[in-house]
C-alpha cells in the first residue's frame, strides 16, 4: 500500500517507551499510509494502547522516532498535533452540554459561539444525534456516547484518528452496527483511523491492515487476509482466530513436511472414508451455524470447525481428517 | 424452609426474624435508621435555630434590661447602627479574604495531592494536613501569638535577614498595621488562614480526585493548552469543591470569637459582638440578630453560586 513516494500518514522508526523496568513499547517500525485504516490488535498490554498515546502525544517516546505526516512528533504536545483521539471512556465534559462538548474544540480556537453550535450540529447530525445537542453526557446511552465522541474528535477534521478500544463497553449488536457505521465513516471521509483492539474479529472485518502486537513488539503487519490465512508466528496463529499449531516432533505423525505448522480449524474437513490420517472424535459443541470438534490423531489433537450443513460425527467415532494443500502455514522458529 | 439452601443456619430466633422482616421491608428499615438523626436535627438543631430566629424579633427593655416577647423589629434597627454595621463588614471582609487566599493556597497542594501524590506521598499528605487538628486549638492560637508578637520568630527572622524594614513598612500601613503582628489584622488573617486550609484542601483534593486522567487528556488532544484545560475543564469540574471549602472557610470564621480575642487589634468581630452582648450585656435579642447575620449570608453566597452554576458538575 505505501509507495516509497507518498509519505506515510504515521511513521514509527524504532520506537520505545519504556516506564521504568517495564518495556511498554519495545522498537516498533511502523508505516501507516494515508487514508488508511489501520487496526492494532493484541492482548491488554501488549503495547498497542501506547503506541497510540505516543502517536496523540500523551506518551513521549523513549527512544526512535514519530513522524506524523513527514514531520517529527516527538515533543510536540497534544493540542499542537492535527491529531485527534476517541477515548476508551469517551471522556465526555460531564458539565458541558452534548453541543459544547462536540464544539470544544472550536471553542478554543476561538471560534464564534453561533459558528461553533452550528458546526457542532452538523458534525451531531453526520453521526444521527441530530437533536441531543441540548442534552448532558450522563443522559445518553453507552452507544450515544460513543457517536458524541466521534463527533467531537471529527470536527477539527483531523488527518489521523485515532480510536482507543471504541466499541469495547458497547453490547453486541451495537458493536456490529458501530463496526459498519465506523467504516463507512471513514470511507466517506478519508481520514486515517488507526484503532486499538484486542477483539480479532472486529481488527479482521474492519480494518484495511491489520499490526499484531505482542509484548511491546510488532509481530506480524499485513491485510486482515494475511494475518488470517498466513499467519508468522504461532502467537499470531494462536491470538488471531485461534489454530492448530502443530509443534516440529507432530509435524511427522499427521504427514506434513518437517517444521512447526498452523492449520486453521475450518480448513480441516472430517470423513468416514477418506485419505487423511486417522481419529477419533472426542468432543462435539454445536454452535448453530458450525460444529466444533476435538479429533484426537494418536497422541495430537487438533481442533476442527465444520458448517452445519455437513455429515455429523459423534464422539467415540472414527474420522479421517484432511485438508487442502495451501491449508498448512509455516511458522517461524 | 425449602427454599433453604442446604447447610444454611436454620432461621429462627428474634434477631433473624427482625433481619428477615427489614429484608422484606426495607422502608420500614430505612425509617428506623434515620429516625434518631433526625429528631436530633429536628429538635436539637433546627429547634434551637428556630428558638434563635424567634429572639431576634424581641427586644430589650432599656431600662429593666428585661426582655420584652413581642415582635419587633427594633433589634435589626440597632444592629445596622454604624457601629454594629462596622462589625458585620469587618467580619465579612475578613472572612471573604480569608476564604480567597484559602482558595489559592489550597488549590495547588490539592491539585497535587489529586494528581500526582501516590502511595506512601499521598498518606504523608494526609497526615500533614490532619496533624494540626489533632492538638487544640486554643494551643494553636496562642502559638501563633507568640509567633507574631514583636519578640517573637518572625520580628527575629527579620532581623537576622534584613527584612526588618519591610515588615515595620507593612505594620506601619493604616488599617492592616499595628504595633506588632499579633495586634493587627495582619495577624487574625493569617491566624484565620492557617486554621481554616485543612477545610479547604480536603474538599477541593476530593473533586479533583474525581476528574478522570482522561479529560484532561482529551482537552489536550482537542486543542487547549494547560491554561485553557484549567480554565475550561479542571476549575469548572472542582468548582463543587472550591464551593464546599469555601462554606467552610467562610463560615467558620464569620463564627469564630476567640481567635480575634487573641490575636488582632481590640476591634470586634461577628462572633465576639454575639458573646458580648449575649453575656457581658445581656442582650439577647441583639445577640441573636447578630448571629443571624452569617446565615443569612451564606444564604445569599450559596444561592449565587447555584445561579452561576457552581454544582452542575455534582
Amino acid at each position: 500500500m505505501t509507495t516509497p513516494s507518498t509519505i506515510p500518514a504515521v511513521r514509527f522508526r524504532a520506537v520505545a517507551r519504556h516506564f521504568g523496568e517495564v518495556r511498554a513499547v519495545d522498537s516498533v517500525d511502523l508505516d501507516i499510509a494515508e487514508g488508511e485504516f489501520f487496526a492494532m490488535l493484541g492482548p491488554s498490554g501488549s503495547g498497542k494502547t501506547t503506541c497510540l498515546r505516543l502517536i496523540a502525544g500523551f506518551e513521549q517516546p523513549s527512544a526512535g522516532t514519530i513522524e506524523i505526516f513527514g514531520e517529527h512528533a516527538e515533543g510536540v504536545p497534544p493540542y499542537r498535533r492535527n491529531v485527534n483521539t476517541v477515548f476508551q471512556d469517551y471522556a465526555l465534559f460531564p458539565h458541558m452540554s452534548v453541543a459544547e462538548n462536540v464544539a470544544y474544540a472550536l471553542m478554543v480556537r476561538g471560534v464564534g459561539k453561533a459558528e461553533r453550535l452550528a458546526k457542532a450540529n452538523e458534525m451531531l447530525a453526520l453521526v444521527k444525534l441530530a437533536n441531543f445537542g441540548a442534552r448532558k453526557p450522563a443522559q445518553l446511552s453507552g452507544g450515544q456516547r460513543q457517536r458524541v465522541a466521534l463527533a467531537r474528535a471529527l470536527i477539527n477534521h483531523p488527518k489521523v484518528l485515532l480510536l482507543d478500544e471504541p466499541l469495547g463497553a458497547l453490547d453486541l449488536k451495537l458493536r456490529e452496527q458501530m463496526q459498519v457505521e465506523l467504516k463507512t465513516l471513514q470511507r466517506s471521509l478519508g481520514i486515517t483511523f488507526v484503532f486499538v483492539t484486542h477483539d480479532q474479529g472486529e481488527a479482521l472485518s474492519m480494518a484495511d491492515r491489520v499490526a499484531v502486537f505482542n509484548a511491546g513488539r510488532i509481530v506480524q503487519v499485513g491485510r486482515p487476509e494475511e494475518v488470517y490465512e498466513r499467519p508468522a508466528t504461532r502467537f499470531v496463529a494462536d491470538f488471531v482466530g485461534g489454530s492448530n499449531v502443530i509443534e516440529p516432533e507432530a509435524a511427522t505423525r499427521l504427514r506434513l513436511p518437517a517444521g512447526a505448522w498452523s492449520i486453521r480449524p475450518e480448513k480441516i474437513t472430517l470423513s468416514a472414508t477418506g485419505n487423511g490420517p486417522l481419529g477419533r472424535v472426542e468432543s462435539l459443541q454445536y454452535q448453530g451455524a458450525q460444529r466444533r470438534y476435538v479429533v484426537a490423531v494418536g497422541p495430537d489433537r487438533l481442533s476442527v470447525v465444520t458448517a452445519a450443513g455437513t455429515t455429523a460425527f459423534t464422539p467415540g467415532a472414527s474420522v479421517h481428517v484432511d485438508w487442502p494443500a495451501d491449508a498448512p502455514t509455516r511458522l517461524e522458529g | 424452609m425449602s427454599l433453604a439452601a442446604p447447610g444454611a443456619p436454620t432461621r429462627d430466633g428474634p434477631l433473624r426474624r427482625l433481619s428477615d422482616l427489614f429484608m422484606r421491608r426495607p422502608r420500614l428499615f430505612l425509617a428506623l435508621l434515620l429516625t434518631p438523626p433526625l429528631l436530633w436535627l429536628g429538635v436539637a438543631y433546627l429547634g434551637s435555630l428556630a428558638a434563635l430566629l424567634a429572639q431576634s424579633f424581641f427586644s430589650i427593655d432599656e431600662f429593666s434590661g428585661l426582655i420584652v416577647r413581642e415582635f419587633t423589629l427594633k433589634t435589626y434597627g440597632e444592629l445596622l447602627q454604624p457601629a454594629n454595621f462596622d462589625i458585620i463588614v469587618r467580619t465579612v471582609v475578613m472572612a471573604a479574604l480569608v476564604t480567597l487566599f484559602g482558595g489559592v493556597i489550597a488549590f495547588p497542594i490539592a491539585y497535587f495531592a489529586a494528581r500526582y501524590a501516590r502511595g506512601r506521598v499521598k498518606a504523608l499528605f494526609y497526615l500533614l494536613i490532619m496533624l494540626p487538628l489533632w492538638s487544640s486549638y486554643l494551643v494553636r492560637v496562642y502559638a501563633w501569638k507568640l509567633i507574631l508578637a514583636k519578640e517573637g520568630v518572625i520580628t527575629y527572622i527579620a532581623d537576622h535577614t534584613g527584612t526588618r524594614g519591610l515588615l515595620d513598612a507593612w505594620l506601619s500601613l493604616p488599617v492592616v498595621g499595628g504595633p506588632s503582628l499579633s495586634i493587627s489584622y495582619t495577624g487574625t488573617f493569617l491566624v484565620f488562614l492557617y486554621l481554616w486550609l485543612p477545610f479547604m484542601i480536603l474538599p477541593i483534593q476530593a473533586s479533583l480526585e474525581r476528574v478522570p486522567r482522561s479529560l484532561i487528556e482529551a482537552a489536550g488532544d482537542l486543542g487547549a493548552d494547560a491554561r485553557k484545560t484549567f480554565s475550561t475543564v479542571i476549575f469548572p469540574l472542582a468548582l463543587p469543591g472550591i464551593v464546599a471549602g469555601s462554606i467552610f472557610t467562610f463560615a467558620l470564621t464569620l463564627g469564630d470569637y476567640i481567635t480575634p480575642q487573641i490575636v488582632g487589634s481590640s476591634t470586634l468581630f461577628l462572633g465576639q459582638a454575639v458573646y458580648t452582648q449575649q453575656g457581658v450585656a445581656g442582650n439577647i435579642p441583639l445577640a441573636a440578630a447578630f448571629s443571624v447575620v452569617p446565615i443569612v449570608i451564606m444564604g445569599i453566597y450559596l444561592t449565587v453560586a447555584k445561579r452561576m452554576g457552581a454544582f452542575d458538575a455534582l
